[in-house]
Protein backbone atom coordinates (compact mmCIF):
# COMPACT_ATOMS: atom_id res chain seq x y z
CA UNK A 1 0.00 0.00 0.00
CA UNK A 2 1.15 3.35 -0.52
CA UNK A 3 1.70 5.61 1.69
CA UNK A 4 -0.38 8.20 0.24
CA UNK A 5 -3.29 5.39 -0.03
CA UNK A 6 -6.39 5.45 2.17
CA UNK A 7 -8.51 2.26 2.81
CA UNK A 8 -11.97 2.57 1.72
CA UNK A 9 -14.94 -0.07 1.76
CA UNK A 10 -17.34 0.12 -1.19
CA UNK A 11 -20.19 -2.13 -1.40
CA UNK A 12 -21.36 -2.38 -4.45
CA UNK A 13 -25.10 -2.83 -6.27
CA UNK A 14 -24.91 -6.71 -5.28
CA UNK A 15 -24.42 -6.12 -1.80
CA UNK A 16 -20.58 -7.24 -2.28
CA UNK A 17 -18.01 -5.44 0.09
CA UNK A 18 -14.29 -4.68 -1.17
CA UNK A 19 -11.55 -2.74 0.64
CA UNK A 20 -9.46 -1.06 -1.95
CA UNK A 21 -6.86 0.96 -1.77
CA UNK A 22 -8.03 4.80 -2.71
CA UNK A 23 -4.73 7.37 -3.67
CA UNK A 24 -5.19 10.53 -2.02
CA UNK A 25 -2.40 12.27 -4.16
CA UNK A 26 -4.27 11.91 -7.62
CA UNK A 27 -7.32 14.19 -6.92
CA UNK A 28 -9.61 11.52 -7.19
CA UNK A 29 -13.27 11.09 -5.96
CA UNK A 30 -15.38 8.50 -4.71
CA UNK A 31 -16.98 8.13 -7.97
CA UNK A 32 -13.76 7.55 -9.70
CA UNK A 33 -12.51 5.45 -7.29
CA UNK A 34 -15.51 3.59 -8.08
CA UNK A 35 -14.78 3.32 -11.89
CA UNK A 36 -10.94 2.52 -11.38
CA UNK A 37 -11.64 -0.53 -9.59
CA UNK A 38 -14.60 -1.33 -12.13
CA UNK A 39 -16.97 -1.85 -8.87
CA UNK A 40 -20.20 -0.87 -11.33
CA UNK A 41 -20.28 -1.81 -14.66
CA UNK A 42 -19.04 0.96 -17.63
CA UNK A 43 -22.35 3.41 -18.13
CA UNK A 44 -23.99 2.71 -14.96
CA UNK A 45 -22.11 5.36 -12.55
CA UNK A 46 -20.44 8.65 -13.71
CA UNK A 47 -22.39 8.83 -16.83
CA UNK A 48 -22.61 13.40 -16.71
CA UNK A 49 -18.82 12.99 -15.97
CA UNK A 50 -18.78 14.18 -12.90
CA UNK A 51 -20.85 17.21 -12.67
CA UNK A 52 -23.46 16.24 -10.17
CA UNK A 53 -25.63 16.14 -12.86
CA UNK A 54 -26.96 12.43 -12.82
CA UNK A 55 -26.66 11.13 -9.89
CA UNK A 56 -25.71 8.04 -11.06
CA UNK A 57 -22.85 8.00 -8.51
CA UNK A 58 -25.14 8.25 -5.60
CA UNK A 59 -23.59 6.29 -2.32
CA UNK A 60 -24.76 6.04 1.14
CA UNK A 61 -22.12 7.35 3.70
CA UNK A 62 -22.17 4.29 6.03
CA UNK A 63 -19.25 5.81 8.55
CA UNK A 64 -19.20 8.49 10.41
CA UNK A 65 -16.60 10.27 8.64
CA UNK A 66 -16.37 14.13 8.37
CA UNK A 67 -16.93 14.61 4.43
CA UNK A 68 -16.26 17.26 2.38
CA UNK A 69 -19.62 19.70 3.12
CA UNK A 70 -22.70 19.69 -0.02
CA UNK A 71 -23.04 21.91 -2.04
CA UNK A 72 -25.86 23.66 -3.59
CA UNK A 73 -25.94 21.63 -6.99
CA UNK A 74 -25.26 18.47 -5.44
CA UNK A 75 -28.13 18.77 -2.71
CA UNK A 76 -30.39 19.71 -5.58
CA UNK A 77 -29.56 17.13 -7.51
CA UNK A 78 -30.39 14.45 -4.87
CA UNK A 79 -33.46 16.16 -4.05
CA UNK A 80 -34.38 14.89 -7.74
CA UNK A 81 -32.71 11.90 -7.57
CA UNK A 82 -34.83 8.35 -6.28
CA UNK A 83 -33.45 6.31 -3.49
CA UNK A 84 -32.56 8.89 -1.87
CA UNK A 85 -31.82 8.52 1.86
CA UNK A 86 -30.23 10.55 4.76
CA UNK A 87 -26.92 9.77 4.21
CA UNK A 88 -26.81 9.82 0.47
CA UNK A 89 -24.18 11.92 -1.50
CA UNK A 90 -22.78 11.62 -4.88
CA UNK A 91 -19.23 10.45 -5.14
CA UNK A 92 -17.98 12.82 -7.91
CA UNK A 93 -18.89 15.85 -4.82
CA UNK A 94 -16.25 13.57 -2.62
CA UNK A 95 -12.25 14.07 -2.84
CA UNK A 96 -10.27 11.49 -1.60
CA UNK A 97 -7.71 12.93 1.14
CA UNK A 98 -6.04 11.19 4.16
CA UNK A 99 -9.26 12.18 6.29
CA UNK A 100 -10.95 9.33 4.22
CA UNK A 101 -9.22 6.35 5.87
CA UNK A 102 -11.52 3.82 6.80
CA UNK A 103 -14.55 5.42 5.22
CA UNK A 104 -17.60 2.73 4.75
CA UNK A 105 -19.85 3.48 1.21
CA UNK A 106 -22.29 1.82 -0.06
CA UNK A 107 -23.76 2.14 -3.72
CA UNK A 108 -27.16 3.20 -4.23
CA UNK A 109 -29.11 1.18 -7.06
CA UNK A 110 -28.88 2.21 -10.73
CA UNK A 111 -32.10 4.11 -11.46
CA UNK B 1 -37.97 4.59 -46.94
CA UNK B 2 -35.52 7.13 -46.22
CA UNK B 3 -32.65 6.43 -48.08
CA UNK B 4 -29.11 8.12 -47.44
CA UNK B 5 -25.33 6.70 -48.13
CA UNK B 6 -24.44 6.55 -44.24
CA UNK B 7 -26.93 6.36 -41.60
CA UNK B 8 -25.80 8.01 -38.43
CA UNK B 9 -27.45 6.49 -35.40
CA UNK B 10 -26.92 9.46 -32.30
CA UNK B 11 -27.01 13.09 -33.28
CA UNK B 12 -24.40 14.06 -30.59
CA UNK B 13 -21.06 15.88 -31.52
CA UNK B 14 -19.39 12.78 -33.25
CA UNK B 15 -22.60 12.23 -35.41
CA UNK B 16 -22.15 15.92 -36.01
CA UNK B 17 -18.88 15.82 -37.06
CA UNK B 18 -19.31 12.55 -39.45
CA UNK B 19 -21.67 14.72 -41.50
CA UNK B 20 -18.99 17.10 -42.63
CA UNK B 21 -16.16 14.66 -43.12
CA UNK B 22 -18.87 12.05 -45.38
CA UNK B 23 -19.96 15.37 -47.08
CA UNK B 24 -16.35 16.48 -48.42
CA UNK B 25 -16.33 12.82 -50.11
CA UNK B 26 -19.78 13.36 -51.63
CA UNK B 27 -21.61 10.83 -49.17
CA UNK B 28 -24.77 11.66 -48.14
CA UNK B 29 -25.67 11.28 -44.34
CA UNK B 30 -29.09 10.90 -41.99
CA UNK B 31 -29.21 10.72 -38.23
CA UNK B 32 -31.59 9.31 -35.80
CA UNK B 33 -32.00 10.54 -32.56
CA UNK B 34 -34.39 9.45 -29.34
CA UNK B 35 -34.05 13.46 -28.30
CA UNK B 36 -35.88 15.99 -29.94
CA UNK B 37 -32.91 18.02 -31.05
CA UNK B 38 -29.63 17.43 -31.52
CA UNK B 39 -26.49 17.30 -29.66
CA UNK B 40 -26.72 14.62 -27.64
CA UNK B 41 -25.06 14.83 -24.00
CA UNK B 42 -23.46 18.19 -24.61
CA UNK B 43 -27.66 19.87 -25.43
CA UNK B 44 -29.40 17.14 -23.16
CA UNK B 45 -27.20 17.25 -19.96
CA UNK B 46 -24.92 19.50 -19.70
CA UNK B 47 -25.28 22.86 -22.89
CA UNK B 48 -24.16 25.73 -20.41
CA UNK B 49 -20.85 24.03 -19.10
CA UNK B 50 -18.38 24.65 -20.72
CA UNK B 51 -15.61 22.31 -22.55
CA UNK B 52 -11.34 23.07 -22.18
CA UNK B 53 -10.51 20.45 -24.55
CA UNK B 54 -12.02 20.90 -28.24
CA UNK B 55 -8.83 21.74 -30.17
CA UNK B 56 -8.46 25.29 -30.87
CA UNK B 57 -11.39 26.84 -28.50
CA UNK B 58 -9.68 27.54 -25.04
CA UNK B 59 -13.00 27.32 -23.93
CA UNK B 60 -17.03 26.53 -25.51
CA UNK B 61 -20.09 25.63 -24.14
CA UNK B 62 -21.57 22.32 -25.07
CA UNK B 63 -24.28 24.00 -26.62
CA UNK B 64 -22.45 26.38 -28.53
CA UNK B 65 -20.62 23.40 -29.75
CA UNK B 66 -23.76 21.56 -30.70
CA UNK B 67 -24.91 24.93 -32.70
CA UNK B 68 -21.18 25.32 -34.57
CA UNK B 69 -20.97 21.60 -35.87
CA UNK B 70 -25.10 21.62 -36.83
CA UNK B 71 -23.41 24.84 -38.81
CA UNK B 72 -20.16 23.43 -40.09
CA UNK B 73 -22.35 20.48 -41.60
CA UNK B 74 -24.95 22.58 -42.76
CA UNK B 75 -24.22 22.96 -46.39
CA UNK B 76 -24.42 18.84 -46.45
CA UNK B 77 -28.27 19.17 -46.10
CA UNK B 78 -28.25 16.16 -43.13
CA UNK B 79 -31.61 14.81 -42.52
CA UNK B 80 -32.96 14.50 -39.14
CA UNK B 81 -35.07 11.85 -37.82
CA UNK B 82 -35.75 13.04 -34.24
CA UNK B 83 -37.58 11.99 -31.05
CA UNK B 84 -37.31 8.26 -32.23
CA UNK B 85 -35.21 5.25 -31.24
CA UNK B 86 -33.14 3.04 -33.58
CA UNK B 87 -34.99 -0.42 -32.87
CA UNK B 88 -34.13 -3.06 -35.54
CA UNK B 89 -31.36 -3.56 -38.12
CA UNK B 90 -31.78 -5.86 -40.98
CA UNK B 91 -29.59 -6.50 -43.47
CA UNK B 92 -30.23 -7.00 -47.18
CA UNK B 93 -29.52 -9.69 -49.83
CA UNK B 94 -26.87 -6.66 -51.66
CA UNK B 95 -25.19 -5.92 -47.95
CA UNK B 96 -27.34 -3.06 -47.44
CA UNK B 97 -29.13 -1.97 -44.22
CA UNK B 98 -32.74 -1.11 -42.87
CA UNK B 99 -32.72 0.45 -39.50
CA UNK B 100 -36.32 0.74 -38.25
CA UNK B 101 -37.07 3.04 -35.30
CA UNK B 102 -39.33 2.74 -32.32
CA UNK B 103 -42.13 4.40 -34.46
CA UNK B 104 -41.89 2.48 -37.54
CA UNK B 105 -39.48 4.69 -39.83
CA UNK B 106 -37.50 3.15 -42.04
CA UNK B 107 -34.07 4.56 -43.42
CA UNK B 108 -31.92 2.54 -45.97
CA UNK B 109 -28.37 3.13 -46.35
CA UNK B 110 -25.31 0.86 -47.68
CA UNK B 111 -23.09 1.98 -44.23
CA UNK B 112 -24.31 2.33 -40.55
CA UNK B 113 -22.52 4.49 -38.16
CA UNK B 114 -23.49 4.03 -33.93
CA UNK B 115 -22.57 7.30 -32.68
CA UNK B 116 -24.65 6.45 -30.05
CA UNK B 117 -22.72 7.80 -26.73
CA UNK B 118 -24.18 6.25 -23.90
CA UNK B 119 -27.13 4.95 -25.49
CA UNK B 120 -30.36 6.85 -26.20
CA UNK B 121 -31.64 8.68 -23.52
CA UNK B 122 -35.04 6.97 -21.40
CA UNK B 123 -36.95 9.17 -19.25
CA UNK B 124 -35.89 8.65 -15.52
CA UNK B 125 -39.13 6.86 -14.01
CA UNK B 126 -40.07 7.46 -10.48
CA UNK B 127 -40.30 4.66 -7.98
CA UNK B 128 -44.29 5.40 -6.97
CA UNK B 129 -45.73 1.91 -6.72
CA UNK B 130 -48.44 1.51 -8.75
CA UNK B 131 -47.27 4.43 -11.66
CA UNK B 132 -46.72 1.56 -14.00
CA UNK B 133 -50.41 0.76 -14.30
CA UNK B 134 -51.33 4.25 -15.45
CA UNK B 135 -48.92 4.65 -18.23
CA UNK B 136 -49.70 6.29 -21.34
CA UNK B 137 -53.47 6.68 -19.18
CA UNK B 138 -52.87 10.00 -17.48
CA UNK B 139 -49.06 9.55 -16.75
CA UNK B 140 -46.85 11.08 -19.21
CA UNK B 141 -42.79 11.08 -18.62
CA UNK B 142 -42.40 13.19 -21.18
CA UNK B 143 -44.69 16.28 -22.74
CA UNK B 144 -44.64 15.24 -26.73
CA UNK B 145 -47.87 17.37 -27.09
CA UNK B 146 -49.07 20.20 -24.96
CA UNK B 147 -52.43 19.91 -26.58
CA UNK B 148 -53.90 16.80 -24.74
CA UNK B 149 -53.25 18.64 -20.92
CA UNK B 150 -55.81 21.80 -22.72
CA UNK B 151 -58.52 22.67 -20.53
CA UNK B 152 -57.18 19.48 -18.51
CA UNK B 153 -56.19 19.46 -14.43
CA UNK B 154 -52.27 18.60 -14.46
CA UNK B 155 -49.98 17.73 -11.77
CA UNK B 156 -46.38 17.86 -12.68
CA UNK B 157 -43.42 16.52 -10.26
CA UNK B 158 -39.45 17.24 -10.31
CA UNK B 159 -36.98 20.38 -9.66
CA UNK B 160 -35.30 20.87 -12.55
CA UNK B 161 -35.81 22.91 -15.72
CA UNK B 162 -37.80 20.80 -17.26
CA UNK B 163 -40.51 20.34 -14.62
CA UNK B 164 -40.73 24.53 -14.60
CA UNK B 165 -40.73 25.33 -17.65
CA UNK B 166 -43.37 23.17 -18.37
CA UNK B 167 -45.18 24.37 -15.87
CA UNK B 168 -45.08 27.85 -17.28
CA UNK B 169 -45.96 26.61 -20.83
CA UNK B 170 -49.04 24.63 -19.14
CA UNK B 171 -50.47 27.02 -16.86
CA UNK B 172 -51.92 28.98 -20.39
CA UNK B 173 -53.31 25.71 -21.60
CA UNK B 174 -54.38 23.01 -18.62
CA UNK B 175 -57.26 24.31 -16.25
CA UNK B 176 -54.84 23.83 -13.11
CA UNK B 177 -50.99 23.03 -12.83
CA UNK B 178 -49.62 22.05 -9.71
CA UNK B 179 -46.33 21.51 -9.28
CA UNK B 180 -45.09 19.27 -6.23
CA UNK B 181 -41.02 18.73 -5.52
CA UNK B 182 -38.97 17.28 -2.76
CA UNK B 183 -37.85 20.38 -1.53
CA UNK B 184 -38.62 24.03 -1.26
CA UNK B 185 -35.71 24.96 -3.55
CA UNK B 186 -35.69 24.75 -7.23
CA UNK B 187 -32.56 24.27 -9.44
CA UNK B 188 -33.28 26.06 -13.29
CA UNK B 189 -32.26 28.79 -15.06
CA UNK B 190 -33.24 32.49 -12.62
CA UNK B 191 -35.82 33.26 -15.23
CA UNK B 192 -37.84 30.08 -15.08
CA UNK B 193 -37.65 30.03 -10.98
CA UNK B 194 -38.89 33.62 -11.18
CA UNK B 195 -41.63 33.30 -13.72
CA UNK B 196 -43.29 30.30 -11.55
CA UNK B 197 -43.28 32.69 -8.96
CA UNK B 198 -44.90 34.82 -10.51
CA UNK B 199 -47.54 32.47 -11.90
CA UNK B 200 -48.09 31.64 -8.28
CA UNK B 201 -48.61 34.81 -6.90
CA UNK B 202 -51.45 35.29 -9.62
CA UNK B 203 -52.49 31.85 -8.69
CA UNK B 204 -52.16 30.13 -12.16
CA UNK B 205 -49.59 27.57 -10.33
CA UNK B 206 -50.40 25.48 -7.19
CA UNK B 207 -47.82 24.88 -5.83
CA UNK B 208 -46.81 21.91 -2.93
CA UNK B 209 -43.47 21.80 -1.43
CA UNK B 210 -41.65 19.96 -0.06
CA UNK B 211 -43.87 16.86 -0.99
CA UNK B 212 -44.00 13.76 -2.87
CA UNK B 213 -46.13 11.96 -4.83
CA UNK B 214 -46.64 8.41 -3.01
CA UNK B 215 -49.26 6.96 -5.49
CA UNK B 216 -51.81 7.24 -8.05
CA UNK B 217 -55.62 7.17 -7.77
CA UNK B 218 -58.02 5.83 -10.43
CA UNK B 219 -59.81 3.74 -12.74
CA UNK B 220 -58.20 2.94 -15.58
CA UNK B 221 -57.10 6.25 -16.28
CA UNK B 222 -55.75 8.46 -13.51
CA UNK B 223 -58.31 10.10 -11.61
CA UNK B 224 -55.85 12.09 -8.99
CA UNK B 225 -52.63 11.25 -7.09
CA UNK B 226 -51.71 10.73 -3.23
CA UNK B 227 -49.39 13.65 -2.08
CA UNK B 228 -47.87 13.62 1.21
CA UNK B 229 -46.72 16.83 2.44
CA UNK B 230 -43.56 17.09 4.94
CA UNK B 231 -42.26 20.16 6.47
CA UNK B 232 -43.69 21.64 10.09
CA UNK B 233 -47.22 20.26 9.53
CA UNK B 234 -46.72 16.47 7.60
CA UNK B 235 -49.89 15.77 6.26
CA UNK B 236 -51.14 13.76 3.53
CA UNK B 237 -53.89 14.56 1.09
CA UNK B 238 -55.36 13.89 -2.32
CA UNK B 239 -55.07 16.18 -5.56
CA UNK B 240 -57.71 15.41 -8.30
CA UNK B 241 -56.61 15.47 -11.77
CA UNK B 242 -56.17 14.32 -15.65
CA UNK B 243 -52.37 13.44 -16.07
CA UNK B 244 -49.43 13.17 -13.62
CA UNK B 245 -46.20 14.21 -15.54
CA UNK B 246 -43.04 13.11 -13.95
CA UNK B 247 -40.14 15.21 -14.96
CA UNK B 248 -36.87 13.81 -13.81
CA UNK B 249 -34.78 14.03 -16.17
CA UNK B 250 -33.21 11.23 -18.67
CA UNK B 251 -30.62 8.70 -18.53
CA UNK B 252 -28.91 7.10 -21.56
CA UNK B 253 -29.56 3.26 -22.05
CA UNK B 254 -27.99 1.30 -24.53
CA UNK B 255 -31.46 -0.33 -25.39
CA UNK B 256 -32.06 -2.20 -28.38
CA UNK B 257 -28.41 -1.85 -29.82
CA UNK B 258 -27.45 -4.18 -27.39
CA UNK B 259 -29.60 -7.30 -29.54
CA UNK B 260 -28.23 -6.47 -32.73
CA UNK B 261 -25.98 -8.88 -32.81
CA UNK B 262 -22.41 -6.91 -32.31
CA UNK B 263 -19.83 -7.47 -30.25
CA UNK B 264 -20.53 -5.45 -26.83
CA UNK B 265 -17.75 -4.97 -23.96
CA UNK B 266 -18.73 -3.21 -20.90
CA UNK B 267 -21.50 -1.48 -22.11
CA UNK B 268 -19.69 -0.64 -25.16
CA UNK B 269 -19.81 -1.88 -28.98
CA UNK B 270 -15.85 -3.10 -29.94
CA UNK B 271 -14.64 -2.32 -32.81
CA UNK B 272 -11.30 -2.83 -34.66
CA UNK B 273 -9.04 0.56 -33.86
CA UNK B 274 -6.62 -0.17 -36.15
CA UNK B 275 -8.25 0.18 -38.99
CA UNK B 276 -11.56 2.01 -39.34
CA UNK B 277 -13.72 1.75 -36.11
CA UNK B 278 -15.81 -1.12 -38.21
CA UNK B 279 -17.45 -3.84 -35.87
CA UNK B 280 -18.22 -7.34 -35.99
CA UNK B 281 -20.79 -6.78 -38.40
CA UNK B 282 -19.11 -5.29 -41.70
CA UNK B 283 -20.48 -2.42 -43.08
CA UNK B 284 -21.56 -0.88 -39.21
CA UNK B 285 -19.18 1.13 -37.83
CA UNK B 286 -19.27 2.54 -33.83
CA UNK B 287 -17.78 5.55 -33.19
CA UNK B 288 -17.30 7.92 -30.31
CA UNK B 289 -18.26 7.44 -26.89
CA UNK B 290 -20.38 4.13 -28.13
CA UNK B 291 -16.94 2.32 -28.63
CA UNK B 292 -14.29 0.45 -27.12
CA UNK B 293 -11.29 -0.66 -28.15
CA UNK B 294 -7.41 -0.70 -26.29
CA UNK B 295 -6.65 2.33 -25.54
CA UNK B 296 -9.90 4.11 -25.73
CA UNK B 297 -10.95 7.26 -24.46
CA UNK B 298 -14.31 8.95 -24.04
CA UNK B 299 -13.76 11.95 -25.03
CA UNK B 300 -15.01 14.05 -27.93
CA UNK B 301 -12.34 15.12 -29.90
CA UNK B 302 -11.84 11.38 -30.12
CA UNK B 303 -14.51 10.76 -31.66
CA UNK B 304 -14.08 13.29 -34.18
CA UNK B 305 -11.03 11.37 -35.43
CA UNK B 306 -12.69 8.03 -35.42
CA UNK B 307 -15.62 9.43 -37.20
CA UNK B 308 -12.92 10.80 -39.85
CA UNK B 309 -11.49 7.56 -40.58
CA UNK B 310 -14.52 5.71 -40.34
CA UNK B 311 -15.65 7.87 -43.37
CA UNK B 312 -12.86 6.68 -45.55
CA UNK B 313 -14.05 3.23 -45.14
CA UNK B 314 -17.33 3.81 -45.91
CA UNK B 315 -16.40 5.50 -48.94
CA UNK B 316 -14.27 2.09 -50.11
CA UNK B 317 -17.75 0.31 -49.19
CA UNK B 318 -20.25 2.67 -51.35
CA UNK B 319 -17.53 3.43 -54.16
CA UNK B 320 -15.47 -0.06 -54.33
CA UNK B 321 -12.20 -0.13 -56.58
CA UNK B 322 -12.39 3.68 -56.91
CA UNK B 323 -9.42 5.56 -55.95
CA UNK B 324 -9.08 8.25 -53.34
CA UNK B 325 -6.52 10.56 -52.91
CA UNK B 326 -7.07 13.01 -49.45
CA UNK B 327 -7.50 16.78 -50.24
CA UNK B 328 -7.09 19.66 -47.93
CA UNK B 329 -10.15 21.85 -47.40
CA UNK B 330 -7.73 24.70 -47.73
CA UNK B 331 -6.71 23.33 -51.06
CA UNK B 332 -10.28 22.35 -52.76
CA UNK B 333 -12.26 24.05 -50.50
CA UNK B 334 -15.74 23.10 -49.63
CA UNK B 335 -18.74 22.30 -51.90
CA UNK B 336 -21.83 22.05 -50.37
CA UNK B 337 -24.88 19.56 -51.23
CA UNK B 338 -26.96 23.19 -51.61
CA UNK B 339 -25.09 24.76 -54.34
CA UNK B 340 -22.83 26.92 -51.79
CA UNK B 341 -18.73 26.43 -52.17
CA UNK B 342 -16.22 27.88 -49.73
CA UNK B 343 -12.87 27.85 -51.25
CA UNK B 344 -9.46 29.96 -50.34
CA UNK B 345 -9.22 33.15 -51.51
CA UNK B 346 -6.39 33.58 -53.86
CA UNK B 347 -3.25 34.96 -53.72
CA UNK B 348 -3.05 37.93 -55.46
CA UNK B 349 -0.21 38.36 -58.23
CA UNK B 350 0.79 42.00 -59.25
CA UNK B 351 3.29 43.44 -60.94
CA UNK B 352 4.87 46.41 -58.34
CA UNK B 353 5.88 49.41 -60.16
Amino acid sequence: MNQEDVKITITDRDGVSHNIDAPTDMAMNLMEVVRAYELAPEGTIGICGGMAMCASCQCYVKSDHKLPEMQDDEEAMLSEAFYVKDNSRLGCQIQINPDMDGLEVELAPES
Amino acid sequence: MISTDILIIGAGPTGLFTVFEAGLLKLKCHLIDALPQPGGQCSEIYPKKPIYDIPAYPEILAGDLTDKLLEQCKQFEPGFTLGERAETIEKQDDGSFIVTTNKGTKHHAPVVAIAGGLGSFEPRKPLTPNIADFEDKGVEYIIKDPEIYRNKKVVIAGGGDSALDWSIFLADVASEVTLIHRRNEFRGHLDSVEKVQELKNQGKINLVTPAEVMGIIGNGHVEGVVVKQSGEEPKEFNIECDHFVPLFGLSPKLGPIANWGLEIEKNAIKVNNALDYQTNIPGVFAIGDVNTYPGKLKLILCGFHEATLMCQAAYQIINPGKKYVLKYTTVSGVHGFDGTSKTAPKAVVKKIE
